[in-house]
């Protein structure tokens, strides 16, 4: 990648940030990453049983950052115990929580305990989560947390312009776009800002319309913006046809197709017309596994479709809460085994 | 202007307490034209607590009077008499008309009868709505006449976060997206190119960020004489 290739290449090796996932990207691999989600509790162990079930099937691991505005783990906290495991986390930082000094100094210490990757985003309002009343931040937004943790790299300066006395914080820069979201039209331009900005590598909202996520793609083309940054077209796995029918509605910036609906819907055709309360926990239990068989058979096939596309780098799959479909989905998509760098 | 909605009557009941005698004072400005706190409000007020504390048992002297502006010394001067003689006033001013009178009659009680809501104006009759955050240092220049740092819901100044959809925030489908907004305005007046450029981090110094603000102006201040 010809931009990476120019920047700073000391104490790297030549990378940036000298991450796995910048290694498996600039090697050409088409590249996986999951996500987990910490506990809403400080227990470790939590982490540490969901990084068994991710371990080997992916390039490197999100770690959300209060999502959905409920407090959970933070991301560094769940972070060093994934690095202690031997995986290598994605750190995300919201905008909505901490203001510039708070941001830099989280970075300055999740360098020091091994980080090498942060996603960098806006986050979600603090309205939707389980402290509503809370004062939000928002100093700056995601475009300008790009730009600052780049520059805190490149430049080797704080945000405010003061140059590192010691050791920079070397990041791997993520952001995220949301393809679907409004104004559509502004989206793969609000993409180049980020990249502009310095993002190395993006991931996108949970795409389930392959058609219309390829349209976007041909305007990121067009920008030549694959070329300067390393596009992971996010997926999920749909649990059942009533998480589908609740992204369909409720989630902004998420397509998702009427037939896919049909077809988690058809999945459960032999109980179809059985109240719940009338059938028998095995019954339920065949039931749920026949939904979840088809949403990762659904998973797998947007992956093989967004492989086709010119300028798709990798794959983020999303399966939080239930990170044992990570395993089935990456061998199925034929992303088994790992590169090793 | 200065848009404020009234408090609930159980609350000023509660801001009210034991005092005997009570001013029910109204401002002429902002709060008149937004049917908070004007001449008839005060009116209405005082009779609503004269009628509800009556009910209690509890006959307290309760009038009313309306100054055309309570942030100003001048016209709060003229209801200082009959100030002297209340024990507590209940301020149907925003927040400033409240700190204007407890400043200018340090030895009076005041409450306030209203929540000083937002800078705004009425987008219809009867709906008001948020304009100004009153940052300190406009960038209205930048985004086509719409605010937002008052109207975007996270304040951000390079486009829509993720959840814009269908024109509005994802906080509320009855809040439009100030970024949908800022990007039909220029478009419609070809200037889509101004949302290009990465804006910097905002200086919030200006705003309250940077502590309470004081504005001096030297050419308009009172010399020594004069003063």
């Amino acid at each position: 990648m010809e931009k990476q290739l120019e920047q700073v290449k000391e104490n790297t090796n030549g990378y940036l940030a000298g991450s796995n996932l910048e290694k498996v990207l600039c090697a050409g691999h088409f590249a996986a990453t999951g996500e987990l989600g910490p506990p809403q509790s400080a227990d470790g162990e939590v982490i540490r049983k969901k990084a068994a079930l991710l371990r080997g099937f992916v390039d490197a691991v999100n770690l959300t950052d209060n999502q959905t505005a409920i407090v959970r783990m933070s991301s560094i906290g769940a972070g060093t115990i994934l690095v202690q495991e031997g995986l290598e986390p994605i750190i995300q930082m919201t905008c909505r929580d901490r203001n510039r000094l708070a941001i830099q100094s989280d970075l300055l210490g999740a360098y020091a305990l091994g980080m090498r990757n942060l996603l960098c985003l806006t986050g979600d309002h603090q309205t939707f989560g389980n402290h509503p009343g809370s004062k939000n931040v928002f100093d700056m937004d995601s475009v300008q947390m790009v730009q600052m943790v780049a520059e805190m790299r490149d430049k080797k300066v704080f945000q405010c312009g003061d140059a590192f006395k010691g050791q920079e914080p070397r990041f791997f820069v993520g952001a995220a776009e949301s393809p679907f979201a409004g104004p559509v039209e502004f989206r793969p331009y609000r993409l180049a800002k980020k990249i502009r900005a310095g993002a190395n590598f993006v991931q996108t909202q949970l795409i389930f319309d392959v058609p219309a996520f390829d349209k976007f793609m041909q305007k990121v083309r067009e920008l030549g913006l694959h070329k300067q940054a390393f596009i992971l077209a996010g997926v999920g796995p749909l649990k059942s046809p009533a998480m589908a029918r609740h992204m369909k509605e409720n989630v902004p910036g998420i397509l998702l197709p009427d037939e896919l609906v049909q077809r988690m819907n058809a999945a459960g055709a032999p109980w179809a017309g059985k109240k719940l309360e009338e059938m028998s926990k095995e019954e339920k239990k065949a039931r749920m596994d026949a939904f979840k068989e088809e949403g990762i058979k659904i998973c797998i096939e947007t992956i093989q479709q967004l492989r086709q596309i010119e300028g798709v780098a990798g794959v983020h799959i999303m399966a939080i809460e239930w990170e044992e479909a990570i395993k089935p989905i990456v061998q199925g998509a034929g992303l088994y085994p790992r590169p090793v760098l | 202007m200065i848009v404020a909605e009234q408090k609930k009557l159980d609350e000023l009941k509660t801001l009210i307490g034991e005092a005997e005698k009570v001013l029910v004072l109204g401002c002429g400005t902002c709060v008149t034209v937004c049917f908070a706190g004007g001449a008839r409000e005060a009116a209405i007020v005082a009779s609503s607590l004269r009628m509800a504390t009556k009910l209690n048992g509890d006959d307290k002297a309760i009038s009313d009077a309306t100054v055309q502006r309570q942030c100003e010394w001048e016209y709060l001067d003229q209801v200082a008499e009959q100030i002297k003689d209340i024990d507590v006033v209940l301020s149907l001013g925003c927040g400033i008309g409240v700190q204007a009178i407890a400043e200018r009659f340090p030895q009076a009680w005041v409450v306030p009868g209203l929540n000083t809501t937002f800078l705004g104006l009425p987008e219809e009759q009867g709906v008001w709505v948020e304009r100004c955050a009153a940052c300190g240092d406009c960038i209205l220049g930048l985004t086509g006449g719409i605010c937002p740092i008052a109207r975007c819901s996270k304040s951000l100044l390079n486009g829509p976060c993720g959840g814009s959809e269908d024109g509005h925030c994802e906080i509320n489908l009855d809040i439009p997206c100030a970024w949908q907004l800022i990007y039909d305005r220029l478009q419609s007046m070809d200037r889509l190119d101004m949302l290009l450029e990465v804006r910097p981090p905002k200086n919030w110094r200006t705003s309250r960020d940077g502590g309470p603000r004081k504005i001096v102006r030297p050419d308009l201040r009172l010399t020594e004489e004069e003063a």
